[in-house]
This record gives structure tokens, sequence and C-alpha cells, in this order.
């Protein structure tokens, strides 16, 4: 059973899960810098793309990338705060899906189109 | 191993997160995004939360990612002559997110972290389920008030615009 478990995380989460031991040469500055660079990207697709549901999906990963940091924080802490606090994110992300998802079906019907260059009717 | 599989993991996150910003396509975009998901989902038991992972690929992989590909079909956005960027977007954006990362990099680099323990022990849904229901109560009973209000205003939302249309 030892045997098994030194296989890796995976492994041992699903044969015994209660104290893991592998070592990792990355630690908590490496995961926030990939939850940094993930939170950019959703931030330049955000400021670039035209299409509004592509920039919703944007906003769902820079969402994604505070979930990665707060997760990160958690277990470098040793506390379940942070994932306790990645729940509540989940359900505003989940919330605010259904809410935009139907004002942009609502947009469609009246304007027909959701690029945002073309929604500039407040503008005149 | 577990090296190995971080930056397996990190790559095909950031990698298919790419793919979502610089694809015409917005159905290959929310493909993206689904890769980008199961990415992080692995990034997750690597951090020893199996069970937030899971929550993960079940709230985002299957309803989030499903609600858009069906908005997608629904309103047949097909990517037509697009506009080109202006030069000053482009770079207005680019120089946005690089400054974002070197601040984001610059504060994690100077700054005092604790000290990691080593190991800890794989949270259950016993310790979540001790947490919600005493430390973080009322912010459960307001998120649940939340859904309620979503759910009422997503109905309002395309409610509002049938009756507009029969009043014709």
């Amino acid at each position: 059973m030892t045997a098994l478990l030194n296989h890796g995380p995976l492994m041992a989460i699903i044969l015994d899960g209660e104290n893991l031991r592998y070592p990792s040469t990355y630690g908590l500055p490496s995961y926030l810098l990939l939850s940094a660079v993930l939170f950019a990207i959703g931030f330049f697709g955000v400021l670039l793309r035209k299409n509004t549901l592509v920039i919703y999906m944007c906003l769902e990963l820079m969402l994604l990338a505070s979930t990665l940091a707060l997760v990160a924080f958690s277990r470098f802490n040793g506390t379940l705060d942070g994932s306790v606090f990645v729940f509540f994110i989940l359900t505003i992300a989940a919330a605010e899906v259904a809410v935009g998802l139907a004002i942009i079906v609502a947009l469609f019907r009246r304007r027909h189109t959701i690029q945002v260059e073309e929604l500039n009717h407040l503008k005149h | 191993m577990a090296d190995t599989l971080f930056i397996t993991f990190a790559v095909l996150t950031v990698a298919s997160a790419l793919l979502v910003v610089v694809n015409r396509n917005a159905v290959n975009a929310a493909l993206g995004l689904l890769i980008s998901l199961i990415g992080l989902a692995g990034l997750f038991v690597l951090l020893d939360a199996p069970l937030l992972a899971f929550v993960l690929l079940l709230v985002y992989a299957g309803a989030v990612v499903a609600l858009f590909l069906f908005i997608i079909m629904l309103l047949d956005t097909t990517p037509g002559a697009q506009k080109p960027y202006k030069k000053m977007t482009v770079a207005a954006s680019l120089l946005g997110a690089g400054l974002l990362i070197t601040g984001i990099v610059s504060l994690t680099e100077r700054a005092v972290l604790p000290h990691a323990p080593a190991t800890i022990a794989v949270p259950t849904l016993k310790n979540y389920a001790e947490q919600l229901f005493t430390t973080y109560l009322l912010p459960v009973q307001v998120v649940g008030f939340m859904l309620l209000i979503a759910m009422l205003g997503v109905i309002v939302l395309s409610k509002k615009f049938n009756q507009t249309e029969g009043a014709k």
C-alpha cells in the first residue's frame, strides 16, 4: 500500500486521502504567478474582444484565476477559509452567468446583434 | 511527479485560456474555456482540494459552459467581416495586461509569505460542512437568497420582452 502511495498525488487521493506526502518544488509563488497570468489573459480578452459572449467567457477566466489564488493561499496557510470562499465565488459566478446570458438574449432580440461596437445607442 | 503534473496542468490552462482570447469562433472559445477548466481542476487536486476540483467541474464544465454553448447556438453569431483592431487598442490592452502581471509578480516577490506546511490533511466534505454551517452560516443564507433573486431576475428579463412584443 505504501509503495502505491508513492506514485503521486492523484493515486494517493484515490487510495488513501488522509496524509499526502509528496515533495513539490512549486510553492505559493508559482501558483500566484500562474493565477496572475490567467487573470491578465482574461483582462486582455475583455479589453480586446468585440463579441459580448466571448467577453463574458474572459470575465469567467478572471474569476477562475482569483479562485486559484484563493485555493493556493488556503493550502499554503493550512487553513480552510479560502477554500470555503471558493464555494461562494462559484455560486455567484453561476448566478452571474444566468443573469448575464438572459440580458444578452434580450439584447439580441431587440437589436439583432451582440457586437459591442454596434451597441452604442447610449452614446448618441 | 507532482512537478511534472504542475507543469502539465499550468501549460494546459494558460494555453487554452489564450485560445479563448485569440479564437475568432465563439464555439471554439467556449471549448477552450472547457479545457482551461479541466487544467484548473487538476491544479486544485495538486493543491489538496479534490472536492473543490469536483465542484468546479460540476458547476462550470457541467452548467456554465453548456449554457454558453446553448446561447451561442441559439443566437447564431456567425463572425462576419470584423473590423480590424486599432493599433492603439491592442497596445493599450497588452500594456494593461503586462502591468497587471508585473504588479502581482513584484508583490509576491517582495511579500513575506508564511512558512508553508509540507503536508496537510486533505479537507473532506465534513470539514467544509462544519465551516459552512457554523462560521459562514449567514453568508450561506445570503447567497441562497441571492440565487433566488437571480432566478426571479432571469424570469422578469425574459418575460418583459414577450409582453412588449405581444402588445404591438
